[in-house]
């Protein structure tokens, strides 16, 4: 059995936590995010060349149209061509606007990929998002409340804020796009952070309730971290050479997805072992929480 | 000894059979196809749309294998993709926007297969390429057109009752001025007696002097907007139909929206043109020389906009009513077109008919237009408006019910072209697109398979890992990741589930999720055996110990994805779908199947010596 002091270091653990989220949360006020067509509304455009796109005479040609503010970049490789734009309420500017430019100006590749979306659906999606990973988190906190005790609960839900608040300020202090599919991930971030405090949990209530383990708080805290930790190392490791072969062979169209997920396994993996035992240490939790695990539950649903 | 008991082991292997059957059906290749739906060409209109077809493809020397006909599209199978691709633009070419044509494949799953259902996984757009629609009715602009007809009815039935009124309406309330005092006490008793409806009263009657308010309550307002949507949907329904384009998706989204998904179509022109036609249609009698001002319409012809008549304020039915119109040939060869009605329409059209024989009935079609023009400041002010024309004004013969025909008609060509507006007339309440996503055809191969590439390289690392890690323990996990695999293919195909990117991503995560269920075990073992344990207890304990752990981590999980599948829409729905049933399904694999392998490997002998 490994035998890690845990709970000596944790406090480098909470100082290392608590500036990455100061530097984050910095980013996220300051920057904001860079939100994907998703949830601006717009148009965006993905065009193929057979040879290397002319990025200059893709600008000139469509700075033909009026009240332009295009966007052209390289998408995935140096044929292929983004053009993302903001357009009027009623889109009067559109994807065919652009299309029809090009084709006059005689520089149109093919058309991959035509995406418009109208500015209010976006700020729907937006809302619809932030609601999603809110519910998701309350109905989590019941479900810890109702199979664990309340303390634990906390710290699951303090871990997710962790994770969720890193990967978003990754995604602002690095200015990638975050659209729907980086939102569908921070959900599985949820579900996956959660999988880990949960294994955490579980162990320390195990220990907790063993009436022939004795010791301190402390103790058993870190007697459980040391068990469980050859586990989470494994299993994160695992997935990270899942989702590793998705961020390098998955193609333009997972590569945030996939790198969204990889930050939330590692920062869920350490948010487990470090901010959870902080809350359940921060909330005194001993023994005596244990013993009477079944009405537990009911005191904590008298506060709502 | 450590075994499962022979209805258990049954029971285990019976489900990875039935899965493997199902799975199967993706395995047989496809070949690359291209659908033609007819709709209502004009092009392919009395040819052998075959010997045309092959005759169009072979000019440009295209290589095809055959070409099926079906019910109302052709579907020309391709040995290769480039000849699908370059097919595809000679097709185009061809078709000058008549027709819509679809990138498609053809399974060659097996009889036998298909007899017990099994058949391959629906791939998202993001995956097989196409257009997708977001469309938004136009609620607001709805209830003001039923409440403005409906306005017109109460003045009508106040004048049977010799009551002399005229009124003004909004999308929430219908204002009616009388001449005198003692009309609107009368008219107030009428209304009184129609304000019901199945849930209620339809509105708050406020009177002041000569004036009478009716304010509609939500309830109404909303109840009438929601079958406004339902009917829309089925229209639209009918509309994608008659495209004729495989595995449409036509689907209600929240309130007042409606998806439409088109897998394969890539021209979205002529695909907006027909599911987008905001139009609706009106028919009303044609008002009488006498008739006053107040009670009827000036409209102009849509095809001699010279020509204009005057019609009746009051709508008998619309186009919603509408369930069917064909274009045919009456018993003299003449060109006529057949309309059916639903039930309501019917009732309302012998109503308004019977006493009516030879005066005209008028079809007003209704469309949404956009005008552009400037202001004081030159600023460019866009609008939109309702353009109201003529499209029929015939003379009633008889007394019409739910199916009648208008004869009368120049051509076989007029003929077709009112039945379409006729069908595609039939929209309850106005729409617009607010979302549209074309995806071209090689980015959707593009997407499986680097998709599915990168998932196998990092299934095999995994398997890699796992072997070395866990030897014979690892071996039994590993298997059990293949069923895990093979049970959620299973599972999606035979449930119609569509797979998305998110979705092949929300497979990985479930690979995790089983991959952890293991190590769990594996780690509780290996910390029982080194409590000095008898290898078979501690193969026991382990899996009981850890059971309740990864109950609880799935649930958990699990919860998380019905949420994703409830609140999240497109991509969030594909990923919490696989998520879900992954997550089931690794469950039952990596702790029965892993368990029933461990069984297997050790469990009828000896172990004197058991590492993990």
């Amino acid at each position: 059995m490994m035998n890690i002091p845990f709970i000596k270091f944790n406090y480098v653990g909470i100082i290392a936590s608590g500036l990455l989220l100061a530097i984050t949360s910095i980013s996220l006020v300051t920057k904001g995010l860079n939100l994907g067509l998703d949830f601006t509304g717009g148009v965006s455009l993905e065009i193929k060349y057979e040879e290397k796109a002319d990025l200059v005479k893709i600008r000139s040609s469509i700075s033909k149209i009026e009240n332009s503010n295009f966007v052209v970049l390289n998408f995935g490789s140096d044929n292929n061509v983004l053009i993302k734009f903001q357009s009027d309420e009623e889109l009067q500017i559109n994807a065919q606007t652009v299309v029809d430019q090009l084709e006059t100006d005689n520089y149109l590749g093919e058309v991959v990929k035509s995406e418009t979306i109208f500015p209010q659906i976006g700020e729907e999606l937006r809302d619809q998002g932030g609601i999603a990973i809110l519910v998701a988190m309350l109905v989590i906190l019941v479900y810890i409340i109702f199979r664990f005790q309340i303390k634990f609960g906390y710290g699951a839900i303090a871990a997710l804020f962790h994770d969720v608040l890193i990967i978003l300020g990754i995604f602002s202090i690095f200015n990638l796009t975050f659209d729907l599919s980086v939102l569908a991930a921070l959900l599985a971030v949820v579900g996956y952070s959660l999988n880990d405090s949960i294994v955490v949990s579980d162990r320390i209530r195990e220990n907790f309730l063993n009436e022939n383990k004795k010791g301190s708080t402390e103790v058993l805290l870190n007697e459980s971290l040391n068990q469980v930790f050859a586990r989470t190392i494994i299993t994160s490791f695992t997935t990270l050479l899942v989702l590793v072969a998705l961020l390098v062979a998955g193609g333009e169209a997972l590569k945030n997805f996939s790198l969204a997920l990889s930050v939330g396994v590692i920062v869920g993996s350490y948010s487990s072992i470090f901010i959870v035992v902080r809350v359940l240490l921060a909330t005194n939790l001993s023994k005596k929480d244990m013993e009477k695990p079944k009405n537990e539950p009911e005191e904590s649903y008298s506060l709502d | 000894m450590n075994q499962y008991k022979i209805w258990q082991i049954i029971l285990i292997y019976s489900v990875l059979v039935f899965g493997i059957l199902y799975a199967l059906p993706n395995f047989y290749p496809t070949k690359p196809a291209i659908q033609i739906a007819f709709g209502d060409t004009a092009k392919l209109l009395n040819t052998n749309v075959k010997d045309e077809l092959s005759k169009v493809l072979s000019d440009k020397e295209i290589a095809f294998n055959e070409i099926n006909i079906e019910e109302n599209s052709a579907k020309v199978i391709f040995d290769d993709v480039e000849n699908q691709l370059s097919g595809r633009r000679v097709l185009a070419d061809y078709s000058e926007g008549d027709f819509i044509i679809a990138l498609n494949s053809e399974p060659s799953t097996p009889e036998w297969l298909n007899n017990i259902g099994g058949k391959p996984i629906n791939l998202g757009l993001d995956l097989a390429g196409g257009i997708h629609f977001l469309l938004e009715v136009d609620t607001e602009r709805y209830s003001t057109e039923r409440l403005s007809s409906e306005g017109a009815s109460f003045i009508d039935e106040f004048r049977n009752r010799n009551i002399n009124a005229n009124y003004t309406s909004n999308f929430d309330e219908i204002n009616i001025t009388f001449l005198n005092q003692n009309d609107v006490s009368k008219a107030r008793d009428y209304l009184e007696q129609n304000n019901f409806t199945t849930s209620g009263s339809k509105f708050a009657i406020i009177q002041n002097d000569s004036n009478i308010s009716l304010q509609y309550t939500d309830n109404y307002l909303s109840e009438i907007v929601d079958y406004a949507v339902e009917q829309n949907l089925v229209a639209l329904r009918n509309r994608v139909n008659e495209l004729g384009v495989s595995e449409p998706i036509v689907q209600r989204e929240g309130k007042g929206r409606i998806v439409v998904e088109l897998p394969g179509v890539q021209d979205s022109a002529s695909a907006k043109k027909i599911i987008g036609k905001t139009a609706n249609l009106e028919f009303r009698l044609e008002a009488r020389p006498t008739d006053s001002f107040l009670r009827k319409d000036k409209f102009t012809f849509k095809n001699s906009p010279s020509r204009s008549a005057f019609l009746e304020k009051v709508i008998v039915i619309s186009g919603d009513n509408v369930t069917n119109a064909q274009s045919s040939f009456d018993e003299n060869g003449r060109p006529q077109v057949n309309i059916n009605l639903d039930i309501d329409g019917g009732r309302a059209m012998q109503n308004a008919t019977k006493d009516n024989i030879g005066r005209r009935l008028g079809v007003v079609l209704v469309e949404e237009k956009t005008k552009t023009f400037f202001d004081e400041q030159d600023n460019v002010i866009q609008e939109t408006y309702l353009e109201k024309s003529i499209i029929s004004n015939a003379t009633i013969q008889a007394a019409l019910g739910t199916s009648f025909r208008i004869t009368g008609l120049t051509d076989s060509y007029e003929a077709s072209e009112l039945a379409l507006l006729l069908r595609a007339g039939a929209l309850a309440a106005p729409m617009k697109f607010v979302e549209e996503q074309t995806i071209g055809p090689t980015l959707g191969q593009e997407n499986i398979n680097k998709g599915v590439n990168s998932v196998m390289v990092g299934f095999l690392l995994v398997f890699l890992f796992m072997l070395i890690r866990y030897r014979l323990f690892g071996l039994s996990a590993n298997v059990a990741l293949i069923s895990n695999l093979v049970l959620v293919t299973a599972i999606m195909s035979l449930v119609g589930a569509t797979l998305t990117l998110p979705g092949i991503a929300g497979i990985v995560l479930t690979v995790g999720m089983a991959v952890d269920a293991n190590v769990l075990i594996f780690a509780r073992i290996s910390e029982e055996l080194k409590s000095n344990i008898d290898p078979q207890q501690a193969i026991r304990n382990g899996f009981s110990k850890a059971f309740s752990t990864i109950i609880d981590a799935n649930i958990t999980t699990l919860l998380v994805a019905l949420i994703l599948y409830a609140i999240g829409t497109g991509p969030i729905k594909g990923f919490a779908v696989t998520l879900s049933i992954g997550i089931i399904t690794s469950v039952f694999t990596a702790i029965f199947v892993t368990r029933s392998l461990v069984n297997f490997i050790y469990g009828y002998r000896d172990i004197k010596d058991l590492k993990v």
